[in-house]
């Protein structure tokens, strides 16, 4: 009789990278639930045209360049996609949206060697390649008006974080509405509250552990509080900067991707730190009022530097 | 409740055959005594085609310091020696046995009378020890009379009995406590003679409360003995780990138990000492589990060394027809065999049979450096980059990544989300990397 032989383990977990991308796509659900509430058919079509074009692109290039196995249904080009619909306003053109997914994707992605192989998070790799292109459109944030606003005509307005650079800490908005989201900003990152819920799915589904998210929350908000204590009318309180922005979506689904983030829990610590102090240093001092996709992608930079040097605990190491 | 501090996995742990009580199994027609059942170097024969052995007569000796005793199982003529495919899958050296009747040595005490005191002093338990073959019969099957005599210099503190078999599937030490649990403890109070301590830590899966209880009623009238709930995670069979769970303390890369003050038997190994040493009885049938999602009856036996897989499988209701894959062990330790031919040896826990559909492993994918490998490693290690390393022939980096610390746990292979084989790259990097120390160590 003919028998399976082949070296130990015989069994799998059953995890798999679809299980992972899927699970992050359910966990941006709340997200998405809120961009639609806050901004109507702009959130709809920006998503929906990032995905396609994400969708597309990585299939063509695996397809025709490459000439491989077309992998798109592992989930990480749709991934992408929202992530990428997420970090824009949502009356962005659709030609300027297909533009980010193509650099995102052709760029970010399949120029390293596909999923596994890329040095910067694809996402940022577009919305920053957007932003330094089409500064206009990437800063023009409609008001949060649900499905009564319209898509491209919106009626526009500034981000908290533009009012904060451009006149000091006093016209920003109540607390609860940047909790729960109504204000001005790219699409998916308004409600703090709906990427919350998502952090949580992924911690119970052990998708992602808690470091990194919990690393950055800790550092902004022990170095925004320094400033704030010297001088309350310059500076944003901790809460401020940490419910506005892109703050909770970059730290809770941008810096914890997998492939350019650390391996280490020490290492994880480490680059969350440093996307802290980045984004704070960024948005007070720098020119940009937001700082967080530059500041993850700098420590995505960082990253094979952190994993070289950053190991985890041996066991029986004696302590030096 | 206590567990190892880095790493582990949970397995589902499948353990079908819990509660089956031990059955003894019958006689092969043909017993098939390998010469090398233990770590180390096969034993020499001493027997020759011809010869009348009778159960526990004396077939092979040591051959070298890492060598064990072997005892006939069976009573009969030595039909042959010769080649025999093995659970790794190469031909080795073993002694054939016709089966006549079933004659035991004299010297062996066949009573089930339980006895309790320890008359033999710690030269002699050591020395019957040796004689009656015992090795480790966790899987590692290291030579047991080595193992307890600590090197010059280091002294023992305390006896670490691990009986956590955190391998799913099996379940022969869960059963061997319910049944021979006083016996256990005998054997554990010989083991603390023999190495000169006063404690000793029974670790216990809490997926066995009934053995938890069992052993806590027992060991109250046993001085020194304690035992230790351990929370249910694998590889806390490990030796390293064990030790971390129940006392605390960690092994230093490179060195043995022993530079902690431990020493570790596994609970069987335990129970093999009460009747080599109690009853005279050398080392020749063991406990196996065999089991299997489509098995018939999932059994513990009491077996004979030498029996053939084959009649162990037709006795738990015959080879199912999805079979895919035999596995000598558990399934994340165990061998797949080659056939089902293998006869049984000392180290043989269990025999594990699964149905085709998950007998092939998943495709492999691109690593996403999720990370979940690292932490899933028990030691602490990086296993993506150790199988990235050795796949790229880089040696002298996976030696400073700490490769020989490896465990080969397989935890990390089965966490991967990319099904990548993790570990088979490690274990290729062992084989070289080890290889490479030993000669510069030569030199």
């Amino acid at each position: 009789m003919n028998l399976f032989v082949s070296a130990s383990p015989h069994v799998h977990s059953g995890d798999s990278v679809e299980k992972n991308m899927y699970g992050v796509l359910i966990a941006l659900v709340p997200a998405f639930i809120a961009s639609l509430y806050f901004f109507g058919w702009g959130a709809l079509i920006v998503t929906l045209t990032s995905v396609a074009a994400c969708v597309l692109c990585e299939a063509a290039i695996q397809k025709f360049l490459l000439k491989t196995k077309v992998q798109v249904c592992d989930g990480s080009a749709i991934l992408t996609g929202v992530l990428l619909a997420f970090n824009l306003p949502s009356n962005l053109p659709i030609w300027i949206v297909i533009v980010g997914a193509i650099v995102a994707i052709g760029v970010g992605k399949m120029s390293f060697g596909g999923l596994g192989n890329n040095v910067f998070n694809p996402a940022l790799v577009g919305r920053v390649f957007l932003l330094i292109s089409f500064p206009v459109q990437m800063t023009t944030w409609p008001r949060p008006m649900g499905f009564s606003g319209s898509y491209l005509d919106a009626e526009t307005g500034a981000t908290a974080l533009s009012l904060m650079k451009e006149g000091g800490a006093s016209n920003i908005p109540e607390t609860m509405d940047l909790i729960f989201g109504q204000m001005g900003g790219s699409l998916g990152e308004v409600s703090a509250l709906a990427l919350l819920l998502g952090f949580a799915f992924l911690l119970w589904r052990k998708i992602i552990t808690w470091h990194i998210p919990v690393a950055i929350f800790a550092t902004v908000a022990i170095f925004s509080g320094i400033l704030y204590a010297v001088d309350p009318t310059a500076y944003m309180s901790p809460v401020q900067h940490l419910f506005t922005g892109g703050l909770m979506l970059g730290a809770i689904f941008m810096a914890t991707d997998y492939v350019t983030s650390p391996m280490s829990k020490c290492g994880m610590i480490i680059y969350g730190i440093g996307i802290g102090i980045l984004t704070i240093v960024i948005r007070c001092f720098g020119a940009y009022p937001e700082g967080v996709s530059f500041a993850i992608l700098i420590m995505n930079a960082v990253t094979p530097l952190i994993n070289t040097y950053v190991k985890p605990k041996l066991f029986g190491e004696v302590k030096k | 409740m206590k567990t190892f501090s880095i790493g582990g996995i949970h397995p589902a742990e499948n353990k079908l055959s819990a509660h089956q009580t031990i059955q003894v199994a019958s006689l092969p027609k043909q017993a098939i005594v390998m010469l090398g059942q233990s770590l180390g170097a096969p034993s020499t024969p001493i027997v020759a085609k011809g010869d009348k052995v009778k159960v526990g007569t004396l077939l092979a000796t040591p051959t070298g310091f890492v060598s064990a005793n072997v005892h006939s199982p069976v009573s009969g003529t030595v039909a042959k020696i010769d080649n025999v495919v093995d659970a790794s899958g190469y031909k080795k050296a073993a002694i054939f046995i016709d089966v006549e009747g079933d004659e035991w040595e004299e010297s062996i005490d066949r009573s089930s009378d339980l006895v309790k005191e320890i008359t033999l002093s710690k030269e002699e338990i050591l020395a019957r020890v040796k004689d009656c073959g015992i090795v480790g019969l966790g899987g590692a099957t290291f030579p047991s009379h080595i193992k307890l005599a600590p090197p010059p210099g280091s002294k023992a503190e305390v006896l670490i009995i691990n009986a956590v078999e955190c391998e799913p599937y099996l379940t022969s030490d869960h059963q061997l406590m319910l049944e021979k649990g006083e016996q256990i403890l005998v054997g554990v109070s010989i083991l603390m003679k023999a190495i000169d301590v006063n404690r000793a830590v029974i670790g216990i899966e809490n997926n066995k409360p009934d053995a938890i209880k069992h052993m806590q009623k027992l060991a109250t009238e046993y001085s020194g003995i304690e035992i230790c709930p351990l929370k249910v995670q694998y590889p806390q069979g490990g030796e390293k780990q064990l030790i971390d769970a129940t006392i605390g303390r960690q092994v230093p890369s490179g060195a043995l138990p022993i530079a902690v003050g431990a020493v570790v038997q596994n609970v069987g190994t335990a129970y093999a000492i009460y009747e080599a040493v109690q009853k005279n009885k050398p080392l020749f049938e063991r406990i196996i589990t065999v089991t299997g999602k489509s098995v018939a009856r999932p059994s513990n036996f009491l077996a004979r060394i030498g029996t053939p897989f084959s009649e162990l499988i037709a006795q738990a209701g015959g080879l199912p027809e999805d079979t895919g894959k035999i596995i000598g062990g558990g399934p994340m330790m165990g061998k797949a065999l080659v056939s089902i031919d293998v006869p049984m040896t000392k180290g043989s826990s269990g025999l594990l049979i699964m149905p085709t559909l998950e007998s092939q492993r998943a495709k492999m994918n691109n690593c996403i450096r999720c990370a979940k490998c690292v932490s899933a490693c028990p030691m602490g290690l990086e296993p993506f980059l150790l199988s990235k390393l050795a796949g790229n022939a880089i040696w002298d980096s996976a030696e400073k990544n700490h490769i020989m610390d490896c465990i080969e746990c397989g935890s990390c292979s089965y966490t991967c989300p990319s099904g990548r084989p993790l570990l088979d790259y490690i274990r290729l990097g062992k084989g070289k990397v080890g290889g490479i120390i030993r000669a510069r160590n030569a030199k």
